[in-house]
């Protein structure tokens, strides 16, 4: 008989604590299954950062730093300029990255650290219970836009990545989905693309995942696959926004 | 004794670089030194101004009220500070420069035309180290030889073509004031 | 013995963190605290450490979070504003026992305030600053050589207590210049084993504030203050000036001690009998020291550059034995010693 399945030695072998559904757990082995694939076990820093993901640290099998709300990019690089040769990553919702944590995202890409951003959007705050965020569709329904999102109000949604790859520093920057086998693999390759791209010391690189969130969108685990392709994609549409020659 | 100098000028008359080698001057000597810049808004006013204390005994408050000396460089600081200067105190004052007397009658009024001497000696900037061996050979605070060593310290090896020139500037206050 | 320079108290600060092994510096511009990054911006590189300008105050914490998780001897420094957008990230290194050393060099507030030496801050220094039930050890240097001794120490308590240090200075001592003897570079710097980097030989390393079940919260809480009773214990430092004969004390720390040192001598000329109990480690306070002289003191006086913010302290070391008053003056104004001294004489007179 041969063996057809293993959990990567990089992930702790312990129960998620995510809803039903949440694609969180699938990014997180296609995180660990690269950083086991390119054999950076021993040398993988990664920083946990505020939401939902914040307890990552327990599932990820190699050295955590777990930091504020926000400030997962900046805590990165600190980690990152003394230990120059490690893996180091920063997994980080859309709550985090493109509201409170703008400042500290926008200047690691304009410096060009060397680090990874892995950017879960599911246009709301999942954690603290399905409230607006600041990529949060208009006219969608959040527990603080009870009445859908009002642009007239609350402005449109933040197109982080878009901003991120206008920056020198930044060498990479695509934008996946978690929808299929095709796009999971797809979103692999861009995990380990952004892996590579920091190792070869070209600079910040960030691999945003649009994602979903059945609980507080209220929608089936299925259902809310569709309408991530139907309504989050097509505000931010997937593919590569910014690469070197010799990726693509 | 416990000298407190205040050095007053415009901005990049040198009025900094005369605290620094005071007291740097001093510290060679194994006194207790102090150099107290000023900083922040009065930095952009148009007067540039620091204290120095030279002691022989341990410097305690890090302010310089009543100033024992006061170098004043252009008119705007002796307007600014004539009046804090200590009870039979001095002032050392750019005549080149300051047209009025000064007011107090109760201390010792030293005038040097240091801006024309400076320009004798050809370069007009060395007019803070003109006022500096005013200084020193009115108080005997220092000893020359200290503050030429202190300067040849402090200026970067490449201003070093300088130094005969500073030294010149020296002399000639020291020669002026006897 | 060592050649003594001539050094800016700010420059001096930045150059002993050097010499005792900081290779990591994050900070944001502030007046009055710049030469600090300025120095160690010409510095570190020299040392093969970094220097990075963050693009903002709470940026910078965050990366000294993360070198001091990474296992660097590392600093930042600021001014009143500055330190205030610092502190959740403090909080968060004093809850994940990351070590580090903030310098604050106080300036008049609040709010923007001004720029010119104050002490307005020891409250937020000296009860932990931020949100949570934490403590940082917090020196207050009063001359330049204390400023570059104290700061040398600050790093090796760092390690030592896995806890952020804070040196407490003002705009005076950061820009006054004094000789200073320097303390020779340290060679040996403390193994780490509960950092993150490269782990072949380790179980995986977890640096974390972030304790979700409550009981263990509680028993992190308790470690932490049993760390904190060890600090009361071992790092009380202090110094005395003619309280031996005193019947009147003055207290104060920082560059507000040195007046009062004019002050009291000044005094003694008149035969007043006035002594200075100068803390110096400002938390854990010296309590001590006060009970030992409560009994011939007949009155305390809080001399801050605030409005009176230590006095509580010096209230909850005597107790109600004696009376403790405050003079200072604010928001970066400057108190000479003779408006000390009058104060003193004032006070002499209304308790007789």
């Amino acid at each position: 008989m041969n063996k057809v399945y293993s959990s990567p030695k990089t992930l702790v072998d312990v129960p998620m604590h995510y809803c039903p559904g949440c694609t969180h757990g699938i990014i997180h082995r296609l995180v660990a299954e690269v950083v086991e694939e390119m054999g950076f076990m021993s040398k993988t820093i990664g920083i946990a950062s505020v939401g939902c993901s914040c307890f990552c640290y327990d599932y990820f099998n190699f050295d955590m730093v777990a930091t504020a709300h926000g400030r997962a990019p900046a805590t990165a690089t600190g980690v990152k300029r003394v230990h120059p040769d490690c893996l180091v990553f920063t997994y980080q919702g859309d709550g985090d990255l493109a509201a409170i944590g703008t400042a500290e995202i926008i200047h690691s890409a304009v410096r060009g650290e060397k680090i990874s951003v892995i950017f879960v959007n599911n246009g709301i705050y999942g954690m603290t219970g399905g409230q607006m965020a600041p990529t949060t569709l208009p006219e969608m329904k959040a527990t603080t836009s009870p009445y859908g999102r009002n642009t007239a109000l609350t402005g449109y949604p933040i197109k982080m990545t878009e901003m991120l790859a206008l920056q020198d520093g930044c060498v990479y920057a695509e934008r996946t989905k978690i929808s299929s086998i095709a796009t999971i693999n797809r979103t692999k390759k861009a995990i380990r693309k952004s892996f590579e791209l920091q190792m070869a010391g070209k600079g910040f690189s960030v691999v945003e995942i649009l994602s979903t969130c059945p609980t507080n969108w209220g929608i089936e685990p299925l259902k809310a696959i569709k309408w991530m392709e139907d309504n989050l994609e097509a505000y931010y549409p997937v593919g590569v926004i910014k690469a070197p020659k010799e990726v693509e | 004794m416990m000298h407190q100098f205040l050095l007053a000028g415009f901005g990049g008359q040198g009025v900094m670089l005369m605290g620094k080698i005071l007291a740097y001057a001093g510290m060679k000597e194994n006194k207790q030194v102090m150099y107290i810049p000023s900083y922040g808004s009065e930095m952009r006013g148009g007067t540039a101004n620091c204290s120095v204390i030279l002691s022989e005994e341990e410097i305690d408050a890090p302010v310089v009220s009543r100033p024992t000396g006061l170098v004043a460089m252009n008119t705007p600081s002796l307007d600014k500070f004539e009046s804090c200067v200590s009870e039979n105190g001095l002032i050392i004052l750019n005549s080149s420069l300051i047209v009025r007397e000064p007011v107090r009658e109760d201390i010792n009024i030293i005038k040097v035309p240091a801006s024309d001497i400076a320009k004798e000696l050809g370069n007009e900037r060395i007019v803070n180290m003109v006022l500096l061996g005013a200084l020193i050979s009115v108080t005997n605070c220092l000893k020359v030889e200290s503050v030429m060593e202190s300067l040849k310290e402090i200026l970067p090896p490449h201003r070093h073509d300088l130094l005969p020139l500073n030294q010149k500037a020296i002399e000639k206050a020291m020669n002026y004031i006897k | 013995m060592a050649k003594k320079i001539l050094m800016k108290g700010s420059e001096a600060i930045a150059e002993a963190a050097v010499l005792n092994g900081c290779r990591y510096f994050f900070g944001y511009p502030i007046t009055p605290q710049n030469e600090i990054p300025e120095y160690l911006s010409k510095r570190l590189p020299e040392v093969q450490g970094t220097f990075l300008q963050a693009e903002s105050e709470v940026s910078a914490i965050y990366m000294v979070l993360g070198a001091g998780a990474a296992g660097a001897r590392v600093m930042t420094s600021s001014s009143s504003p500055g330190i205030s957008l610092k502190q959740e990230g403090i909080s968060y290194m004093a809850g994940a026992e990351v070590p580090c050393v903030i310098v604050n060099i106080m300036r008049g507030g609040p709010g923007l305030g001004a720029i010119q030496g104050a002490q307005p801050d020891y409250w937020q220094a000296t009860r932990g600053g931020g949100h949570g039930d934490y403590r940082l050890l917090v020196l207050a240097p009063a001359t330049v050589q204390e400023a570059v001794d104290l700061t040398y120490q600050a790093f090796d308590l760092a390690d030592k207590y896995r806890n952020p240090v804070m040196i407490l200075g003002d705009g005076i001592l950061a820009q006054i210049m004094e000789p200073v003897e320097l303390p020779e570079a340290s060679k040996q710097l403390p193994e780490k084993a509960w950092t993150v980097g490269k782990n072949e030989n380790r179980q995986r390393n977890v640096v974390s504030s972030s304790y979700p079940k409550v009981d263990e919260l509680e028993k992190v809480n308790i470690r932490l203050h049993e760390r904190y009773d060890q600090i009361k214990k071992n790092e009380v430092r202090w110094d005395s000036y003619l309280t031996d004969d005193a019947e009147y004390v003055v207290v104060a720390y920082g560059s507000a001690a040195r007046i009062a040192k004019a002050a009291i001598k000044m005094a003694r000329a008149e035969g007043i009998k006035v002594g200075l109990l100068r803390p110096i480690s400002v938390w854990p306070f010296p309590i001590e020291p006060f009970q030992k002289i409560i009994t011939q003191t007949k009155f305390f006086l809080s001399f801050e550059m605030s409005t009176g913010q230590m006095i509580d302290d010096v209230r909850l070391a005597i107790g109600n034995e004696r009376p403790v008053y405050h003079y200072g003056r604010l928001g970066g104004v400057i108190p000479l010693p003779e408006e000390l001294l009058a104060k003193i004489k004032e006070l002499i007179k209304e308790v007789q």
